[in-house]
């Protein structure tokens, strides 16, 4: 009886299943060449060209001078500090206000979290122009805002709310609760609730429950909406443009108007790869101290 | 560690109403100090209500809990003072060994030094010293358990609850532990309440066991009055094997099944019909013709099924056309167990003492 | 036991108890759903001036919406942009997701930080960035440049909303299906894609709503008769306050309502 031409050794056959593995596995892989092919001609390329333009002058050749005006000029250090307190007041704000909703979103019964949620999805879904538009009303001298406030006697007189520092922090906190609000409800709703009944059962009293136990466990959550909310910050661009009124600039701003105005790429190119390296060294410190895996790929 | 104070509990009239359904049905129970007192059930019979009820995480409709002379049905949760391992372990990830134990001392305002003297006994007590540092997601299943327990009594409570704490653990491990267990019940003489579903779990670990069902106590008694003096079907049914024979009753009291005399008079009168639970393993193998004496009752009948298990033979005998009973048997050199082929003529005998009666379901 | 005396927590505090936690949750959820949906009453307000509350209702600014030759090519001209965009981001993001998923390769995860780069690199030096590049390749002002650059933003999301789908799908099935015969693209289409179908349309809806909503690339990649209705108004707010932005903005936010409680809907079909 003839022997079928595919029964050899035992060995040859290893190194085939071995070989034919990895060609499926390179094959597969390949399978993500479209979007890697994408990505690299929107992000990667045009990012490394705006790097290299950072360090070339106006003739061509390899220069520092665009990194060396930023140190000097001050009025690049005003950018940084302005971007650095709108990001960091902004995430507070968010924190103060997002952590008690996402607590009460998170202690909800089943049935009713999909309705609640809606008030945290619905300004997510809307455009942030909508949003930042309605700010401007809102913010009006003539506004909402300011005509209840009179009406109720908390001022008198119709109080700048907007084109500046106040209405610039109050549209964007508004845009970034919810970056902050879902991480952090991920996070709470894994807290398992017999941790609680064993806190409970142990001796902490409800509100030494909700420190010691809790509020560590949601820490992670926390961090990471927190973290979100930073880096987007640093970039933000329309929203400040329109609410601050030209007298809040950031980094974003900085980089279009030295586009607009003076046409110097390699300036603006400069600032976007500092942007680019504050926002990559955030992340970076923060995967240092802490661990935010799930937290942060979990939920959008 | 020896508890000389541990507290009694008093349950009366106990209920509590999920919408419809009556999860407790004004429940009495007198829990001993220093007792090992299982609560015993099927799924959804009120057990694991009970112990939260105990424990204060849910406020019962009606009724009274008394530890001692202390009402406590309305005191919250952290100012019971019992101890309690959850099922889960509940044990906080964001802490060590070491802080999790410490953690109810630390509340109650002891001092770091005796803090860190207590949780060293406790780790001992359930021999995990050296383990202090390690972080919950480093242990394993058996090692977590009992972390979990000694939280539970390192701040000496004087009632300790236990729910299904050894579900979790593989055969082997919870059999070990259950013998732990009882060693540092008897150690501590804490009053301890245990929710089971698991018979065999009760029988080994319990002074007492409450079996309970649709909410309700249906016989609260020692393993061993529980296995051989059940007192209705259900109890019957739950603790260990049985078959259950119809009997019927005669014109002056007497019970039959078939024509063996089973009884010769009712155990109570009121009661119509009766039914008989024969344990299988009280079932003896007879030689040769036998009938039924004072001694014994003996049934006739043929083998439908044999299957050896190892330390114990298990067959169906069927004596008639619709009764068959379970019968088993050790395997040892004396067994006759060569009797038992497929469709053999077997006599079986049951001892009058090992005798089981029973009311049918539907009566008192 | 009424309400406000039963327990809402597992440490037995009753509702009475933190009815702060309530209130305090009520007014910041008023907070978030207020300044989203006031632009609905504005647009149907008479006045050229933004004014809340309107003094007199009209359609004027719907009107007006409709008329303009700018704003309906611009809504086109976006519309258009996101349909495309969701037709290239989602297959190319669900690929990506699958390949990164299921090969075992020691790469899977570089390649994985390296499709997540337009999550992390801030927009506007992507958005400078490519202008300066797609000038370079006369992408600017068209249709095509402003579809690569949005599918870019939005594959990273579709591949997330994809993995997260695959994680929670037993992956099994599909080598069952290979035992009996099938090639691994057959089993994925046959017995893969419909179980996660629904993921696959949520991503779809994220990459049109990401390319639809999208600012700061249109501004400057988009222009001319291909500008997108973000640029038009991003322009309208910060130079003149034209009240059809509040027209538009009521559209765009039945728009956004509609996705979202389509994939609310399609979450509950998925249980």
């Amino acid at each position: 009886m003839p022997v079928s031409p595919e029964i050899e050794t035992p060995m040859l056959h290893g190194q085939e299943l071995q070989s034919q593995k990895k060609r499926e596995e390179w094959v597969l892989l390949g399978l993500s060449l479209p979007a890697i092919f994408v990505i690299a001609l929107v992000v990667i390329l045009p990012v490394g060209w705006l790097f290299y333009l950072s360090f070339v002058d106006g003739h061509g050749s390899f220069s520092l001078e665009h990194y060396q005006k930023m140190v000097e000029y001050k009025s690049y250090a005003r950018v940084f500090i302005t971007t650095f307190k709108v990001s960091a007041l902004t995430t507070l704000i968010c924190i103060v206000l997002g952590y008690p909703i996402a607590y009460f979103l998170a202690a909800l019964p089943s049935r009713w979290s999909g309705i609640f949620m809606l008030a945290v999805l619905l300004p997510f879904w809307t455009s942030l122009l909508v949003r930042t538009y309605a700010w401007l009303v809102l913010l009006q001298r003539k506004g909402l805002l300011n005509d209840l406030a009179i009406q109720i006697g908390l001022w008198d007189s119709p109080v700048k709310l907007v084109h500046n520092m106040t209405g610039t922090l109050i549209g964007m906190a508004h845009i970034m609760l919810p970056f902050l609000v879902l991480p952090l409800y991920g996070a709470m709703k894994k807290i398992e609730p017999d941790m609680m009944q064993a806190a409970s059962n142990l001796g902490a009293s409800p509100v030494r429950a909700f420190f010691s136990i809790y509020l560590p466990l949601s820490v992670s959550g926390l961090v990471a909406g927190a973290l979100i909310v930073f880096v987007l910050c640093l970039g933000f661009y329309v929203t400040p443009a329109v609410l601050g009124g030209g007298r809040v600039v950031m980094v974003a701003t900085q980089i279009t108007a030295i586009l607009e105005h003076q046409f110097d790429w390699g300036a603006a190119s400069a600032l976007g790869v500092v942007l680019l390296l504050a926002t990559v060294l955030v992340l970076y410190l923060a995967g240092r101290f802490f661990k935010f895996d799930t937290a942060l790929f979990g939920k959008r | 560690m020896n508890n000389s104070t541990a507290l009694p509990i008093s349950i009366r009239g106990l209920t509590k109403k999920y919408g419809d359904l009556n999860a407790l049905n004004s429940v009495d129970l007198e829990i001993k100090s220093s007792e090992f007192l299982t609560l015993l059930g099927p799924s959804g019979s009120g057990k694991t209500t009970l112990l939260m009820a105990i424990a204060g995480f849910n406020r019962p409709d009606a009724g009274s809990i008394k530890f001692g002379d202390a009402e406590m049905v309305l005191t919250p949760p952290h100012k019971r003072d019992v101890g309690m391992v959850f099922q889960s372990y509940a044990l906080f990830p964001h802490m060590t060994v070491s802080e999790n134990i410490g953690f109810p001392l630390k509340l109650r305002g002891l001092a770091a030094k005796e803090v860190m003297g207590r949780v060293d006994e406790a780790l001992a007590t359930v021999q995990l010293s050296g383990l202090g540092d390690r972080a919950i997601d480093q242990l394993s299943g058996g090692q977590r358990q009992r972390v979990a327990l000694a939280r539970a009594f390192v701040f000496r409570p004087r009632i300790l609850l236990m729910d299904e704490p050894l579900s979790a653990l593989d055969k082997k491990l919870r059999e070990h532990m259950q013998i732990e267990l009882k060693q540092i019940h008897r150690q501590l003489g804490v009053t301890t309440v245990y929710v089971t579903h698991d018979q065999r779990e009760a029988l080994t670990m319990s002074d007492r066991i409450a079996v309970i069902n649709h909410g309700e106590l249906a016989q609260v008694d020692t393993p061993e009055a529980i296995y051989n003096r059940p007192k209705d079907q259900f109890v019957a049914d739950f603790i260990g094997e049985s078959t259950m024979l119809s009997l019927t009753r005669g014109g002056d009291g007497r019970l039959s099944f078939g024509s063996e005399i089973i009884s010769s008079s009712s155990p109570n009168p009121s009661v119509s019909k009766w039914s008989l639970v024969v344990r299988p393993e009280r079932l003896h193998l007879l030689e040769g013709d036998v009938n039924t004496s004072e001694k014994q009752v003996v049934f006739r009948g043929h083998v439908k099924e044999y299957v050896f298990q190892g330390e114990t033979a298990f067959a169906l005998i069927a004596l008639d056309d619709v009764t068959i009973l379970s019968v088993r048997f050790g395997t040892g050199a004396g067994s006759r167990i060569q009797l038992l082929e497929p469709g053999a003529l077997v006599s079986v005998g049951l001892m009058r003492e090992d005798i089981i009666l029973i009311p049918q379901e539907g009566q008192t | 036991m009424s309400w406000w005396t039963s327990p809402a927590t597992e440490t037995q505090i009753s509702h009475g108890d933190r009815f702060w936690l309530y209130v305090v949750a009520a007014i910041i959820m008023l907070l978030l759903i207020i300044p989203t949906l006031i632009v609905i009453p504005m647009s149907f307000s008479d006045s050229q001036y933004l004014e809340f509350p309107p003094e007199q209702w009209s359609l004027r600014w719907y009107g007006e919406y409709f008329d303009s030759t700018k704003w309906m090519r611009a809504t086109v001209t976006s519309l258009q942009v996101g349909f495309f965009t969701l037709l290239v981001a989602t297959p190319l993001g669900t690929m990506a997701a699958y390949a990164l998923f299921v090969s075992g390769h020691r790469f899977a995860k570089t390649i994985f930080m390296l499709l997540i780069t337009p999550m992390i690199v801030p927009v506007i030096l992507i958005a400078i960035g490519v202008f300066y590049a797609f000038g370079r390749m006369g992408l600017n002002n068209s249709i095509t440049g402003l579809v690569l650059a949005h599918t870019a933003m939005a594959t990273p999301l579709v591949m997330i909303v994809i993995t997260a789908a695959l994680r929670s799908y037993d992956l099994n099935q599909e080598r069952v299906a290979r035992s009996l015969g099938a090639t691994r693209i057959k089993a994925f289409f046959t017995v893969t894609l419909p179980q996660i179908k629904f993921s696959v349309v949520t991503a779809g809806l994220l990459s049109f709503l990401t390319s639809f909503d999208e600012v700061i690339i249109a501004i400057f990649v988009s222009g001319g008769n291909n500008a997108t209705l973000t640029k038009h108004m991003f322009a309208a707010l910060r130079d003149y306050i034209d009240p059809t932005i509040a027209a538009i903005s009521t559209i765009m936010v039945g728009v956004s309502t509609v996705l979202l409680l389509a994939t609310q809907f399609i979450d509950r079909r998925k249980k």
